[in-house]
């Protein structure tokens, strides 16, 4: 194998083409996805000579790109819609919120509208204020919208397989920058010294830990890009502080099922949610609502957000890192949770 | 024209016409609840476009929907129980006037969507090779939205056989044309190399006899085509917000779609059909007041 081949970015390009050859109803649309440059990020290469008649390269038009894939998807087709970078989702936000998504329920019938939306998100690359933010609390909130993000322990076709081809709703998929040039870890059962556990079929939650699932004393729940830093929070916490925590890696933002992450969570009592984005009105306020009453006496102390501090991204990698949650501001916040218990 | 669809087309003319009054009488009683658009005085277009539809064929409308709805589908019964907010309707009362659903007819109030979601579903059917035409319609006031360009851009470079419809009907809502839209409206379908054929009249078979033509060579695989009728609006936008000149709407009279339809046929034969509607919403009317609560 390539060294390049190992990475996630070809993991989900694999997967991409196992699918398109399965069912000609699979398009693909977006912007610059013809090979030889086969997307910006690369996740489409390939495909545009495999599939030449159902990869569909677009003018710069993302409002288009939905809604073109909306109307397809009502007469039967199974688009999938690369947004070149999820800040440019914003130009589709119509076509999310009052189209795709609202046939299906203001129709009242059983009107499918199997459409998939791959896109971006993410910080940490230096792209600056308008190609690096995490907007996906901007859409958790639409009724009828299946907001997922991929992470490493996810395996990754059967992931892209449930959204494009087993889903007859909207599916929002978020993929992170950084995590595109990582090897995924969809198999492994240990990470360093982490065991891994997996909840789920096809979105997968995981669950790490540095110790046995039992004695932990702090839960980080996270998702997508902020897996790594709450994974070395864990690892210093134990290390240097002798506090053992079990790190959760969601893969479904919304809806919330949080059962499985409540259970886990009443272990320990105190809960720590980390997301890239900025906080207020945010993926954790949604979360840390429902597991506050889903845990409304078994919590030892107010559940912690730790995101974006900034209402902008800068774009030096400095200022970018100063405003990031990083492993300090997670161990920071850890801190809080311990002395307010 | 056989005489067989000349009286075809009036009773659908009519038709429409009838069931929107009634709608329009029943929200001045307050037995309706909720908001409505009709197409009073714009009839024509809704007959004499889906006159050339046929099986498998795809709609897409907007919140001014009704008379696209009843000439394409003709479920009068399904529209109405869905504007009375009734399980019977359509969309189970669910969508409403704006949001109809049938057998591959689509209408949403969001000004703009639609049309790329028509081009959509016409990029669908490309793909299936069905040969079905898809049809979207939009106003003069639609104009207004980016998105429309850049559908027809996107059907134009992929030669998607869809026909954009464009009710210029002088008005987007309240606003006359001369405030809302700069330079010549035909010039932006063009603009993309969509051929765009314009009419100025009112005469369903005008109407037909322009459009005919249109869905041939989009069936040929000819790609997009564009169809602009410079109509009027003789309602109000919605229930009873109108603040027009009365005597520029009544100068507009003359050119009454059912008006003007209504002499190609004898009076004794018009009348009989009239009679027929009325008989038939009154039918309608009943069944739905029977089935009520129950």
């Amino acid at each position: 194998m390539k060294p390049q081949e190992r990475l996630l970015v070809h993991h989900i390009n694999r997967a991409l083409t196992r699918i398109m050859g399965e069912d000609e109803r699979v398009l693909m649309i977006g912007e610059d996805l013809l090979d030889p440059y086969g997307g910006a990020f690369k996740v489409t290469k390939g495909l545009s000579t495999q599939f030449p008649q159902r990869v569909h390269t677009t003018p710069i038009s993302e409002a288009a790109i939905v809604g073109v894939a909306t109307g397809a998807a009502l007469r039967g087709m199974r688009p999938v819609c690369e947004i070149m970078f999820g800040d440019f989702l914003g130009l589709a936000f119509d076509q999310i919120l009052n189209h795709a998504t609202k046939y299906p329920l203001m129709y009242a019938q059983e009107v499918g509208c199997p459409i998939t939306i791959r896109t971006p998100m993410g910080g940490r690359r230096g792209y600056g204020p308008t190609h690096s933010q995490s907007l996906e609390k901007f859409f958790v909130g639409i009724p009828g919208l299946e907001v997922t993000a991929l992470h490493r322990f996810q395996p990754v076709e059967a992931f892209y397989r449930r959204a494009i081809l087993q889903r007859d709703q909207p599916s929002l998929i978020i993929e992170n920058k950084i995590m595109y040039g990582q090897e995924p870890l969809d198999t492994v059962a240990r990470y360093g010294d982490f065991q891994v556990r997996r909840h789920g079929q096809d979105v997968v939650d995981a669950e790490l830990s540095l110790t046995d699932f039992a004695h932990e004393e702090v839960t980080l729940i996270t998702y997508g890009g902020m897996t790594d830093h709450c994974l070395e929070a864990a690892r210093r916490l134990l290390l240097d502080e002798e506090i053992a925590s079990n790190v959760l890696v969601l893969g479904r933002l919304s809806p919330v099922q949080l059962e499985a992450t409540a259970a886990a969570c009443a272990r320990t009592g105190r809960v720590l949610i980390a997301e890239e984005g900025t906080g207020a009105w945010g993926i954790g306020s949604e979360w840390a609502a429902q597991l506050t009453d889903a845990l409304w006496g078994k919590l030892k102390a107010p559940i912690q957000r730790v995101a974006c501090t900034a209402p902008v991204l800068p774009n030096s990698r400095a200022l970018e890192e100063q405003v990031l949650p990083s492993t300090d501001t997670i161990i920071q916040a850890v801190q809080t949770l311990m002395s307010r218990t | 024209m056989s005489q067989e669809q000349t009286e075809q087309f009036f009773r659908k003319l009519s038709f429409i016409r009838l069931f929107e009054s009634h709608l329009l009488e029943q929200f001045s009683w307050g037995k309706l609840s909720g908001t409505t658009h009709t197409c009073i005085g714009q009839e024509a277009n809704a007959v004499g476009i889906t006159a050339s539809m046929g099986r498998g064929d795809v709609v897409f409308s907007n919140h001014r929907c009704h008379g696209h709805y009843l000439a394409f589908t003709d479920d009068a019964f399904g529209l109405l129980a869905e504007i009375m907010g009734r399980e019977e309707g359509v969309c189970r009362g669910w969508g409403g006037s704006q949001h109809l659903c049938r057998d591959g007819f689509y209408s949403n109030g969001i000004q703009g969507g639609i049309v790329a979601n028509a081009v959509g579903a016409a990029l669908a059917e490309k793909h299936a090779e069905t040969g079905a035409v898809t049809t979207v319609f939009l106003g003069d006031g639609t104009l207004g939205e980016g998105l429309v360009y850049e559908s027809m851009n996107l059907a134009a470079l992929w030669s998607l056989p869809v026909l954009f419809v464009i009710e210029h009907n002088g008005y987007a809502q309240s606003t006359p044309t001369r405030l809302q839209l700069a330079g010549e409206l035909e010039a932006r379908p063009r603009a993309f190399g969509i051929p765009t054929l314009s009419l100025a009249s009112n005469d369903a078979d005008a109407v037909h006899a322009a459009v005919a033509p249109l869905f041939e060579q989009i069936r040929a695989g000819e790609g997009p085509r564009c169809f602009v009728s410079h109509t009027y609006r003789l309602g109000p936008h919605s229930k009873g917000d109108d603040h027009r000149d009365p005597a520029e709407i009544e100068a507009r009279r003359t050119f009454d779609p059912i008006r003007l339809y209504r002499t190609k046929l004898p009076e004794t034969r018009a009348t009989e059909i009239e009679q027929a509607n009325q008989n038939r919403l009154a039918e309608i009317v009943n069944r739905l007041a029977e089935s009520e609560g129950s």
